[in-house]
């Protein structure tokens, strides 16, 4: 499974990071985490706010921050 | 209700007496911070309701390839209810001018949609009054409007940053929120931005509770009043550093209009703090020349000093 996280480097593209991190970690899955940052890419996925959370390709939402438990949910 | 636990407060419980300096000032700052943070809860909540039907990526879809006037005016009202913060400055401005939304029909958008902000209305209604809210909005929508048309007739094109053309934007789904999920993102919303904003709403109020006691009457007059031309154009100039801080700014700003400080000075003041930001230019530079970015700001310091002349003229 490959998750990126995108944003130009706001304090929320960080908090959303992190919170993915911790996610993973508590479903113990193999899951590559990306930190996205360069516009190109970003916009290769239409996304117009940040951060956005982008599950094996999928733009799952953009323009907000989840929470770890909300983020388990998704995986 | 508020007023009258306010009074009971100070002047029973804490037993200061009322036309003392420190009686008013703190009975003015009790009664201050709890109006604003009940105005700011519900109505940041209910804004942030609003957004979630509102997502940039409809808004960009709403705007592509209308025409300059029509899109203009139509971009800087969709600039008050779309979500948006500095940070997605960049993403957006690309999203927009790839899918065909004219550069002068972006401006508005981007002029607007800060300057006309949920936290700076409802400082300015609870402080105010509704009047002057209301003026704010309709002027400040003028704004992005007027300087959107006149970017657009300049025809600045070539300014943009050339990569932002070649730019592959892919086409995102929109995802629509059920109607559980768009108060959970309000109620979160709210809370963090609450969070952030508190301390300077308090620190705000408090600065202007104590200008509000202290401070002799008229003190400002000869400064910032009506006779002092230039007034409008200093208080733009300290605006645009302020960034961000409308909620510790206007509380400070209300204090300094009681004493003496006119109303379109006021307003200039409060416009230039929340449409011209530092950090924002700075963010904007990745996708502007510098000669667009300087247009940028200088049509919109221009046009927010016009409205601080016209409103001390008339009021």
């Amino acid at each position: 499974m490959k998750i990126e996280v995108l944003g130009t480097g706001c304090a929320k593209c960080k908090t959303l990071y992190e919170a993915v991190k911790t996610a993973v970690k508590e479903k113990g899955i193999a899951a590559d985490i990306v930190k996205v940052e360069d516009i190109p890419s970003i916009m290769k996925y239409g996304v117009m706010s940040t951060p956005a959370l982008v599950i094996d390709g999928k733009v799952i939402f953009s323009g907000k921050v989840a929470s770890a438990g909300e983020i388990a949910a998704l995986l | 209700m508020l007023k009258q636990t306010a009074d009971y407060i100070t002047f029973n419980l804490m037993g200061l007496t009322p036309g003392t300096h420190t009686g008013e000032a703190v009975n003015f700052f009790l009664y201050d911070t709890t109006k604003i943070f009940l105005l700011l809860m519900t109505i940041i909540y209910v804004v942030a309701i609003i957004r979630t039907s509102f997502p940039p990526e409809k808004t960009k879809r709403l705007l592509s390839h209308k025409r300059e006037y029509v899109g203009n005016i139509l971009a800087a009202l969709l600039g008050i209810v779309t979500p948006f913060c500095s940070c997605s400055a960049v993403p957006l401005f690309i999203g927009f001018v790839e899918s065909g939304v004219p550069l002068g029909v972006t401006f508005s958008f981007l002029i607007s949609s800060p300057m006309v902000n949920e936290v700076a209305l409802i400082m300015l209604w609870g402080l105010f009054g509704w009047k002057i809210a209301l003026i704010y909005i309709g002027t400040g929508l003028l704004v992005a409007i007027f300087s959107g048309i006149i970017i657009g007739t300049l025809k600045m094109e070539k300014y943009v940053q050339d990569y932002v053309w070649e730019m592959q934007v892919g086409k995102a789904d929109i995802v629509q929120m059920s109607f559980r999920e768009k108060r959970e993102y309000a109620g979160e919303y709210t809370l963090s931005l609450l969070k952030k904003i508190w301390p300077y709403v308090v620190i705000g109020v408090g600065l202007g509770a104590f200008i509000h006691g202290y401070a002799p009457q008229d003190f400002l007059l000869k400064y910032a009043g009506c006779d002092n031309l230039f007034a409008v154009p200093l208080a733009v100039l300290i605006g645009v550093p302020l960034y961000s801080n409308a909620a510790g700014v206007i509380p400070i700003v209300h204090a300094l209009m009681e004493k003496g400080m006119a109303i379109g000075t006021v307003l200039a003041f409060m416009m230039a703090v929340t449409a011209l930001s530092l950090p924002e230019a700075i963010i904007l530079k990745n996708v502007l020349k510098n000669r667009l970015l300087a247009v940028f700001f200088g049509i919109v310091a221009v046009a927010i000093v016009c409205v601080g002349y016209l409103f001390n003229a008339i009021l």
